[in-house]
């Protein structure tokens, strides 16, 4: 078994710009205590804020005006602690133009970075779906577009470099979800030009660890991780268990900040994307992006710990 | 298209359960008072097919109740939520139109049924009329958001099948496929919330559907009158 060392803000940054040295995917830092971490796309170089907020499931509430509120309070918590992707799809019900609804109800953030996707299995419907998608979010454009789960993904992906070429869109992406397809999601990553690929990881699926993450490093390629507790299971699971005492020492006080961290903690990942419907956890989210973060020792003791319950 | 199938049921599941019973309360608000008028209109199904008498009537009730659930609470609630509802809900339309051509116009079906199909269809009516209501508080939920025959899909469906095992005609298979798939989306879709409300529309098309086969069975066996 490996011996573990106590990790402070020091040995974290030490042991976070070595590995990002490494893997040749600069690692950019705020100073300022409680500002979320950010890191760079590698693409342009732009900085972003490393926990995002997803909005599968939690911002599909329809017409409900309660909860259509209560969205909006959870994107208003989201900038106000320093997030800024917010990422959303088609498939996602009404949670494109809720999405919008809060946008709006905050004077349209300048901050935001818009992340949409295309999720249509015909060619020739993508561009109509996209300029449906912008409505919704009351967006001039979307600063990334990816094609979902891989979904008619030649068309797709040709029709989006041509609007990045065109300048109606600052980034391109490809999505999967659960592990899906990584052999063909690893071969669009080795021959196209993409700036963002999002897959799920956590602290039980890792495979990820083995090809993907690696692959981004070296391709220059922004990741973007769905499913952080993947869907609401590991918290769930979890919510009975105490948290360990060593979570302390990353300043986490609860199982999705150390299971957030744990992510987050890994050189290759630019932004996690944890969906919420509460105001208290988007707080705990971005609150987990800043402070100490856990060595490569301390990640295989968060992802042991969790297994093991 | 080869991506389809790296699909799962949870994949397709886009709300919380939430979200699913709200939609319910909100829709039962907007609606506020006809679920006294459609409820009445499920006492009057359940005396015309227990007379025999006025069938016709009994499907065109029937046949409105299906159009008005398929477009008040499919097409412009659920379908909100559920962007695959807006394929189901002309199946809404497409049954009351059946309904009403088979039911009403060709007065195709009478209310003389015998044997386990006349009790079990009189058992799952008024299960769909007075039982389904009870569900949500009987699950901790409130009363607001209870499922109500002729406004809420499932117990209109449930309904509808109790109606076709109390009736008999020629024409009456048509009206079977529509009822019975939307029992088996709604409890795949209670199922994947996990929700124990989930057997309730399974064990209805389940009992339906095995006590209609037992019944044809048992009329195709039986010697034709001289």
């Amino acid at each position: 078994m490996k011996s573990w060392m106590p990790t402070t803000r020091r040995t974290f940054l030490r042991a976070s710009l070595a590995a990002a040295a490494a893997a040749h995917l600069p690692v950019a830092l705020h100073a300022q205590q409680g500002s979320p971490i950010r890191r760079v796309i590698p693409s342009t170089r732009e900085e972003i804020p490393i926990v995002g907020l997803g909005t599968w499931i939690t911002f599909n509430v329809g017409d409900d005006r309660v909860l259509r509120d209560e969205s909006a309070a959870v994107i208003a918590a989201f900038f106000e602690a320093g997030g800024r992707l917010i990422d959303s799809s088609p498939m996602y019900g009404s949670s494109q133009p809720v999405v919008g609804y809060g946008l709006q109800k905050l004077g349209r953030p300048s901050t935001l970075f818009s992340a949409e996707k295309v999720w249509t299995s015909s060619s020739a419907a993508g561009p109509p779906q996209i300029e449906q998608s912008r409505r919704f979010w009351g967006v001039p454009k979307f600063d990334l577009l990816q094609v979902h789960n891989l979904l008619t993904w030649k068309p797709h992906l040709q029709m989006l470099f041509q609007m990045k070429a065109s300048g109606a869109v600052r980034y391109v992406g490809i999505t999967t979800s659960e592990g899906r397809r990584h052999d063909l999601l690893e071969q669009i990553m080795r021959s196209e030009p993409i700036d963002f690929v999002q897959f799920s990881y956590n602290v039980v699926d890792r495979e990820a660890e083995a090809r993907l993450l690696p692959l981004a490093s070296e391709r220059g390629i922004a990741v973007i991780v769905n499913r952080p507790f993947r869907q609401g299971a590991l918290t769930d699971r979890l919510k009975r268990e105490k948290v360990p005492e060593w979570a302390a020492e990353l300043g986490a006080s609860s199982w999705a900040q150390l299971m957030l961290k744990f992510i987050l903690s890994h050189p290759a990942v630019t932004v996690a994307i944890p969906a919420t419907t509460r105001v208290d956890h988007v707080r705990e989210n971005l609150s987990a992006a800043a402070g100490p973060m856990p060595d490569p020792v301390m990640r295989e003791r968060i992802s042991a710990h969790a297994k093991a319950l | 298209m080869s991506e389809w199938w790296t699909y799962r049921p949870e994949d397709f599941l886009l709300f919380s359960s939430r979200v699913y019973w709200r939609m319910f309360e909100l829709h039962n608000a907007e609606l506020w008072p006809l679920q006294v008028l459609t409820l009445a209109a499920g006492l009057i199904i359940l005396l015309i097919a227990w007379r025999g008498i006025g069938a016709r009537w009994l499907a065109l009730i029937l046949a409105m109740l299906w159009l008005l659930v398929g477009w008040s609470f499919l097409w412009n609630r659920y379908a909100t939520i559920n962007w695959a509802v807006a394929y189901v809900a002309p199946a809404f339309a497409i049954e009351g139109m059946l309904l009403l051509m088979i039911g009403s116009l060709l007065d195709a079906l009478t209310f003389h049924r015998r044997g386990p199909a006349r009790g079990i269809g009189y058992l799952i009516l008024a299960f769909a009329l007075a039982g389904y209501p009870l569900l949500s508080p009987l699950q901790g939920r409130s009363w607001a958001s209870s499922e109500v025959f002729g406004i809420a899909p499932d117990p209109t469906v449930i309904a509808t099948l109790g109606v076709m095992l109390l009736s008999r005609g020629r024409l009456l298979p048509v009206l079977w496929p529509i009822p019975v798939l939307w029992c088996l989306l709604s409890g795949m879709t209670l199922l994947t919330m996990g929700e124990p409300q989930a057997s309730a529309p399974l064990a209805a098309v389940a009992l339906a559907a095995a006590v209609w086969v037992g019944t044809i069975i048992r009329e195709r066996g039986s010697p034709s009158p001289a």
